[in-house]
């Protein structure tokens, strides 16, 4: 579905069901240079599970408008702009690398319009490699290999993705390709200028969920727990073997994680 | 200079798709001979059924054998996704169908494997798909080509069996400039010598019985997704971009971006036609893949040699290979493929079709049989057997002669080889 938000239009998947805002809402949140296909498993599943789902597309992005937004904290307000826009006044936030930071400071700013939070490879401070970031802002295809090289999970470079016949990191590399040039130097320029995560971290009420993969390279492990632990009550599950990329790279998994932190509502 | 460290295409070749096995260990591809795979409770059956999880429901659709097989070529090749067939011509059906429907129009090389040939000329008419033939030398004959309801141009990257080369490049500008894909048959090169997709092509298709099986025992194909069409952009391919009756009103290209081809593949055409591959094929396949590089480069050093050996014989009238001087895409065939053009060409006997039965007769390590991309040396004679439907119109473009063999360079020791030929060369001039 399409949304206007301040004069600009931004997409959102709704998980092959018309979204109603009358069920409880979950809204998920791309990384970097991506959109909402990343998402494509889990959002179907919820949407087919009782509840109302957005996926995305960050402005610049998929088929949403431009121009990308350059900070975390903007993002944020255009985030709860979305949810305005929707009719939605309380969501589930699922947020994704880049997503996971966005979604962190929203939910610290803007308590009341968040009723749970899942952060999938989340780790604050989220610096970006130098030669990355530079070449990123060069727009050269050598941060696009990068990018899916430390994304996705050695393991996950060999494939065997559950989806028969998918060869992930091709389709990670395409996501990149698609975006307009600019994009994923501001996504990841974004990330590294981030400083509002350890406050932010300690202002967040709600439930919350970190999913980490054993083997991410971007967001490691050992950070992404010392993130977690700056939330109150926040939960983890490590999905084994996994990295960054983990909706895609262990689908299953991320789906089962996510179905216990946001349960299908009773009617079901 | 930071190095993102993929795995190379050798590497690829043996492991790409595939892990050891989690139960048993088993380091080969284990042959997963299962019609069907047991659900873990009714919400997972749904959950599959209605693409919320992944996994395998029933081998019509998707077979974990068959899955390695897929992704490994996926890998190879360079696409997001592939779906493996029941055979090359089902690849070639299934891309076609999942793309068009009734009323549509292909531009195709005039010079392409007669079964290709006979689908596009005289069988898909049957269900309102046209196709008009150009010269695959001349990327502005396709361009020239192309109607309102074109929805597809076509070729092989090394033609059938004259060796065209095809400019993939500027073939692939005309496609783009129309808002069109382009498909590439890429059997004769294997994604060793060419990956069409580095030059813009965005389907790939297989006909995995010859090189990349490599031996000669099962026949196979595979349908490759480059990924980069972008079929919102081009609005011509509701199948792509409106909802789908079929699928609770799902939309590919929305719902699977770059994947948005390769889902549709399967989860219609393999779904509905049903044209899959079993599992002990794909074995079969696999086996070939795992030894791709270290064939192809045999394949094409024996070719290289042969080549030369006939080009000293005095019953050889000509030779078709992309490799000699004289060949009108010699230079291309450089650029494109510089590390062989492949292990199939043809040559001229003297005296004709007479001579040239005498001569495939004569053989006795060659086999005559109709297929190519053996491990074992083949001839055959084109217009007498796999272009045997073509009118003289259709043979003259696709550059096929009454007197012309094709021959496929098998592994053998090169010395035999000579020996054979030289022999049923003497014998077809007497």
């Amino acid at each position: 579905m399409e949304l206007n938000v301040n004069g600009r239009k931004v997409y959102a998947a709704t998980g092959g069901k018309p979204f109603d805002a009358k069920l409880p809402a979950i809204v998920f949140v791309h990384g970097a240079a991506a959109d909402h296909t990343v998402w494509k498993l889990q959002t179907r599943y919820f949407a087919w599970h009782g509840h109302g789902v957005l996926a995305l597309d960050m402005p610049g992005h998929g088929r949403s408008d431009g121009p990308a937004v350059p900070t975390i904290e903007a993002l944020a307000d255009w985030l709860i702009a979305v949810l305005d826009a929707a009719e939605v006044q309380q969501a589930a936030l699922v947020g994704h690398s880049i997503g996971s930071l966005i979604t962190l400071d929203a939910a610290a700013r803007y308590p009341d319009r968040v009723s749970a939070l899942a952060l999938l490879g989340c780790a604050y401070p989220m610096r970006v490699n130098d030669e990355l970031l530079n070449s990123a802002r060069a727009n050269e295809d050598l941060a696009n290999q990068l990018t899916n090289a430390w994304g996705y999970g050695r393991a996950a470079q060999l494939g065997r993705h559950t989806i028969p016949g998918t060869w992930m990191l091709k389709g990670g590399m395409r996501l990149v390709e698609e975006s307009a040039d600019g994009v994923l130097f501001n996504d990841m320029n974004a990330c590294d200028k981030y400083n509002g995560g350890e406050t932010a971290a300690g202002r967040v009420k709600c439930p919350t969920l970190s999913i980490m993969g054993e083997k991410d390279m971007m967001t490691p492990l050992k950070t992404a727990r010392r993130t977690a632990a700056l939330i109150a009550g926040a939960t983890e599950t490590v999905i084994p073997g996994a990295g960054h990329i983990m909706m895609d790279e262990a689908p299953d998994e991320t789906l089962d994680a996510l179905r216990g932190f946001l349960p299908a509502p009773a009617y079901t | 200079m930071a190095d993102p460290k993929y795995l190379n295409f050798d590497t690829l070749t043996l492991h790409a798709g595939q892990k050891p096995d989690a139960t048993y260990g088993a380091r080969a591809v284990p042959i997963y001979q299962s019609t069907s795979f047991v659900f873990q409770d009714t919400d997972h059956a749904a959950a599959l059924f209605n693409m919320e999880r992944s996994g395998h429901i029933y081998s019509r659709i998707s077979n974990p054998t068959v899955a390695v097989l897929e992704e490994r070529i996926a890998a190879l090749e360079g696409g997001v996704g592939a779906v493996a067939t029941a055979s090359g011509q089902a690849a070639l059906h299934l891309g076609v169908a999942t793309l068009m429907g009734q009323g549509s129009h292909i531009v195709s090389s005039a010079s392409i494997y007669g079964g290709s040939h006979n689908m596009f000329a005289h069988t898909l008419p049957r269900f309102g798909i046209e196709a008009s033939f150009a010269d695959p030398r001349d990327p502005d004959a396709f361009a020239a080509a192309i109607r309102p309801n074109t929805r597809l141009l076509y070729g092989e990257s090394l033609g059938n069996p004259g060796l065209e080369v095809m400019n993939v490049r500027a073939v692939a500008d005309v496609a783009h400039a129309n808002g069109l894909p382009l498909m590439i048959d890429n059997t004769f090169a294997t994604p060793y010598l060419f990956q069409p997709f580095e030059h813009g092509a965005d389907i790939v298709m297989h006909s995995a019985t010859k090189f990349l099986g490599g031996h000669g025992v099962a026949v196979a194909g595979l349908l490759v997704d480059g990924g980069q069409f972008d079929w919102e952009a081009s609005g011509k391919f509701p199948t792509m971009t409106e909802p789908y009756d079929g699928y609770h009103g799902l939309d590919f290209a929305e719902e699977f971006g770059p994947n948005a081809f390769i889902m549709r593949a399967r989860m219609e055409g393999l779904r509905d036609f049903g044209a899959a591959m079993s599992p002990q094929t794909a074995f079969y396949v696999l086996q070939g893949v795992e030894t791709l590089s270290v064939r192809m480069q045999r394949h094409v050093e024996n070719t290289r040699a042969i080549v030369d050996f006939l080009s000293g014989q005095d019953a050889v009238a000509w030779i078709t290979y992309p490799e000699l001087p004289e060949h009108a895409d010699h230079d291309l065939a450089k650029a494109l493929m510089p590390n062989g053009v492949g292990a199939v060409f043809s040559f001229g006997i003297k005296g004709g079709r007479g001579a040239g039965a005498k001569f495939i007769e004569s053989l006795e390590i060659y086999s005559h049989l109709a297929n190519v991309g053996d491990a074992k040396s083949l001839v055959i004679h084109p217009a007498s057997t796999t272009h045997q439907q073509m009118d003289a119109g259709a043979l003259a473009a696709a550059g096929v002669g009454e007197d012309m063999v094709r021959m496929s360079v098998g592994l053998e020791d090169i010395r035999d080889l000579k020996d054979d030929l030289g022999g049923a060369l003497r014998r077809s001039q007497r």
